[in-house]
């Protein structure tokens, strides 16, 4: 079963989906749909870095998406507008990634392939590492997820409640640094942010609870990224930003419901 | 029973001194009032006794297994977050509906559990963060400013709700306050603080205190409006009441 391209990168694109979804959520909530955007981006450096010392893409991409958001967390509020901090670090990991990869002479890279992704050459041993990535964020922030909800709240409401809303940010930080290193080969670089945060915006009005909300979210993502595959199929388009197209078709039929549905 | 033991405590924030030579200690069932000019420091008590802020020095010794409801100054919830109350009780650990019904009526809005937070007027949020607080069954419940943003008589009724909720769970109550009337008729002690603790007692010795009356004003009881206040007198701490 796993032969068949098509399979793969159907089963790479659910894996990718559902653990961007709930983690979109708190993208969400957070409003840090920047700092998803950083981290991704930082992640081009980190494809230059693990070709040049030829160690495995996913764990370069996970170190600097990592060094990254770190660099974020702890850069942010001394002095800095958040926005200011994240516009200068996105792109300029960005720029520094780009000029990095050109001075990798001898190996050939499509670059196009890491900033949209290549869905449809995952390999089983791709899968096997987006899978474990996927299940790993849901273990992650499901096994906190109330804890996250109440630092998301408020952190002194999570302090008195004995929860170090610190501790939480952290969680959500190495479970995006994750997200970003195993979404790079579905979506690539520069739509990773989408799939984070266009399920989540979506699934919005729907939810009253948000478990809800993050199922919801899921739910859309999934179904993204299996009907973006077989549009792409048979359109000739390419994958993943056809996914991403997808789900914001969706994302505005949900604004058009949700506004028809407002009291006058 | 002691629930709460601080001794000599000082922090710093962001490189001034929000406190210094803070000693204060809580016992169960009591009310404890402190009030204060703003930026005297009232929050940052509160923050340290909750766990949020490190203290620079001093002690502060909390009971073994001390239950802690906490009402907050003001609480956002972005409406991009859908949060029912009945979900919001639940916070960060699960109850029943039964609990939540019972917290609710506690509260004295036992109509709100479907309702979304983002929906709540300022009376209704603050109840639901009241009703929150005790779900815990707290040994110590701690307001600050709970009553900012509600109307006198909403205030007032605030006030009655938190002197029933004492008398069924008993608990400590240690809360700040601007409602300077309320504070004299509802509180066992009061605390001045500025900085550092002014002067404290029951409310009598208090409003009478020099310390207070510089702080405050002469108004009878100190019930009119809170005057704002630079910290230029002195004072001899040794005359601190003690109780």
């Amino acid at each position: 079963m796993l032969d068949d391209f098509m399979v793969r990168a159907a089963l790479a694109g659910l894996g990718v989906a559902i653990a961007a979804a709930p983690l979109g959520c708190f993208v969400v909530w957070r409003r840090m749909a920047y700092f998803g955007d950083a981290t991704a981006h930082a992640a081009i450096l980190g494809v230059a870095i693990s070709l040049t010392l030829s160690i495995s893409v996913f764990a370069g991409v996970l170190g600097v998406a990592l060094l990254m958001a770190l660099t974020i967390s702890t850069f942010s509020g001394r002095g800095y507008a958040m926005d200011t901090l994240l516009g200068v670090l996105a792109h300029s990991a960005l720029a520094f990634g780009l000029v990095a990869v050109s001075f990798l002479s001898g190996i050939r890279i499509d670059l196009m392939a890491y900033l949209f992704g290549d869905i449809l050459a995952v390999t089983t041993a791709d899968l096997a590492v987006i899978w474990g990535g996927a299940i790993l964020v849901l273990v992650l922030i499901g096994s906190r997820w109330s804890a996250l909800l109440a630092a998301t709240l408020n952190s002194d409401l999570a302090y008195a409640s004995g929860i170090d809303p610190k501790r939480e940010k952290l969680v959500l930080t190495i479970s995006l640094a994750i997200v970003v290193a195993v979404a790079i080969k579905v979506v690539g670089v520069l739509l990773i942010a989408a799939m984070l945060i266009i399920p989540a915006a979506t699934a919005r009005p729907f939810s009253r609870t948000p478990e809800a909300m993050a199922v919801i979210a899921s739910l859309i993502g999934g179904v993204s990224a299996l009907g973006g595959l077989r549009t792409a199929y048979y359109f000739d388009t390419p994958t993943g930003p056809t996914i991403v197209c997808l789900a914001a078709i969706f994302f505005a039929l949900s604004a058009v419901v949700s506004a028809a549905r407002a009291p006058k | 029973m002691r629930l709460v033991d601080i001794q000599d405590l000082a922090v710093r924030v962001g490189g001034n001194m929000a406190l210094q030579d803070v000693s204060l200690k809580i016992d169960s069932g009591e009310i404890i009032t402190i009030v204060g000019p703003n930026g005297s420091g009232k929050s940052t008590l509160l923050r340290v006794i909750i766990g949020a802020l490190k203290h620079t020095s001093g002690k502060v010794r909390k009971s073994a297994n001390l239950r802690i409801g906490y009402v907050p100054q003001r609480l956002h919830i972005d409406p991009t977050m859908p949060m029912p109350v009945d979900r919001f009780l639940g916070l960060p650990h699960r109850v029943n509906t039964a609990q939540t019904a019972q917290a609710l009526e506690k509260a004295g809005v036992p109509e709100l559990a479907a309702s979304q937070m983002s929906r709540l007027s300022g009376g209704q949020f603050q109840r639901v963060l009241l009703a929150r607080a005790l779900l815990n069954k707290p040994d110590l419940l701690i307001l600050d400013e709970a009553t900012q943003g509600l109307d006198q008589p909403g205030s007032a009724s605030f006030y009655r709700q938190i002197e029933d909720v004492r008398q069924q769970l008993g608990c400590a109550v240690l809360m700040v306050s601007h409602d300077l009337h309320v504070v004299m008729s509802a509180s066992d002690r009061v605390i001045c603080l500025n900085g550092h603790v002014c002067c404290e007692g029951e409310p009598e010795h208090v409003a009478s205190a020099p310390e207070y009356r510089a702080l405050f004003g002469e108004g009878t009881k100190g019930a009119l409006a809170l005057y704002r206040h630079h910290h230029s007198h002195t004072h001899d701490h040794d005359t601190q009441g003690d109780s």
